[in-house]
């Protein structure tokens, strides 16, 4: 890394409550020195449109993502085994929202 | 007399929120250009409000108050034309002189750090003065002041960390926070001064005495410049002068920037 690139403030990952009840939803990432610096600059960047009620911010770095090369072997064996989804239950009718 | 009280208060609502938009495409980083662009709307929606409200309480004069209470050449020929003013008359078509706001918000943005002081000053003013005017007997002022302290309670938070991060940062940031504390320094005295708008409105009950927040502001100001390691500069002389129309070379280049299309192109809308 160079000189340059350790001056820059750490990148930040955003993750926006749309309103209480549902749970916190990745809305994009954005540069701060800080926490706090943080969640100030996703209330201005992500809330300005009254897009949530609660914030949540994550260092970048601190996010470990699967590796998409490795999907083949990590996702399609789930996809012939269509028995795992609750769908083979007669539901009664007064059962709504299901 | 609440009609000259709202106007002082909508002018410092203008002229600051005209201030911050200037950074506008230009600030530091991305995050920041749309956290001072977001608080100057801020400003600039408050500054509707009043300006509305100053437009209803003038449009009901008596003919003769109407012809004398500006002297702004363009403004009197709307009025004298017999026609309603609104809230864009009164910005865009009254002079320097017509202006009653505080000298402070009209002072250069400076580098970031002058920007953050005049904020952080203004702010903290803010927050006590819309904490108290929430309590007005007019209750359109205090509607107006209910919403706006939201707004100023943030406002007041982004200013004072900034104050605090950039005074407790690096040597070089916190020389240069400081030249800003101590350049806007001698503005800050006018905010506790007493216009004759603000004696009338705090005597019956529609506004607030600024003479009664000076010590809590000092306090305040004094508590984050603390945790800054900054100085509290010492000077007590002070700027005064806007709330009675006479202000810095500042404003007249505000407006000149800010009246040009209103000005040239009458009623222009887009």
């Amino acid at each position: 890394m160079d000189n340059s690139n350790k001056r820059e403030w750490p990148l930040w990952e955003v993750f926006i409550r749309s309103k209480a009840g549902l749970d916190h939803k990745h809305a994009g990432s954005l540069h701060a020195a800080d926490a706090q610096m943080a969640i100030e600059n996703a209330r201005d960047v992500y809330t300005r449109r009254m897009e949530g009620v609660s914030i949540w911010v994550v260092e970048s770095k601190n996010i470990h993502a699967s590796d998409p090369g490795e999907s083949a072997s990590m996702y399609e064996p789930a996809m012939d085994k269509i028995y795992r989804h609750p769908t083979f239950y007669d539901l009664p009718d007064e059962v709504k929202y299901m | 007399m609440t009609l000259a009280y709202t106007l002082q208060l909508a002018d410092d609502a203008l002229i600051i929120g005209h201030r911050l938009s200037e950074w506008c495409g230009h600030g530091p980083i991305l995050e920041q250009d749309i956290a001072l662009t977001n608080t100057s709307l801020d400003h600039l929606g408050r500054a509707r409000s009043l300006y509305q409200y100053a437009a209803e309480q003038f449009n009901q004069l008596p003919a003769d108050k109407k012809e004398s209470f500006f002297t702004s050449v363009a403004l009197m020929q709307v009025v004298k034309a017999g026609n309603a003013i609104d809230e864009d008359d009164i910005a865009y078509l009254r002079d320097g002189w017509d202006f009653r706001n505080l000298q402070l918000v009209e002072q250069p943005n400076g580098d970031w750090a002058h920007t953050v002081a005049r904020s952080f000053f203004y702010d903290c003013f803010n927050f006590l003065y819309f904490s108290e005017l929430t309590k007005s007997s007019d209750s359109k002022l205090a509607a107006i002041a209910e919403k706006s302290l939201k707004e100023v309670t943030y406002h007041l938070r982004w200013s004072s960390e900034w104050v605090v991060r950039l005074g407790d940062g690096t040597d070089e940031s916190n020389a240069r926070m400081q030249e800003g504390i101590n350049d806007m320094w001698m503005f800050t005295g006018e905010m506790f001064m007493a216009s004759e708008a603000d004696k009338h409105a705090a005597a019956d009950g529609t506004g607030v005495d600024v003479t009664q927040l000076k010590s809590l502001w000092e306090q305040k100001v004094g508590e984050i410049l603390d945790e800054a390691t900054l100085t509290k500069p010492t000077g007590t002389w002070m700027q005064q002068g806007g709330r009675e129309g006479r202000h810095t070379e500042h404003l007249g280049y505000i407006l000149a920037e800010m009246q040009f299309m209103q000005r040239t192109y009458p009623g222009m809308e887009w």
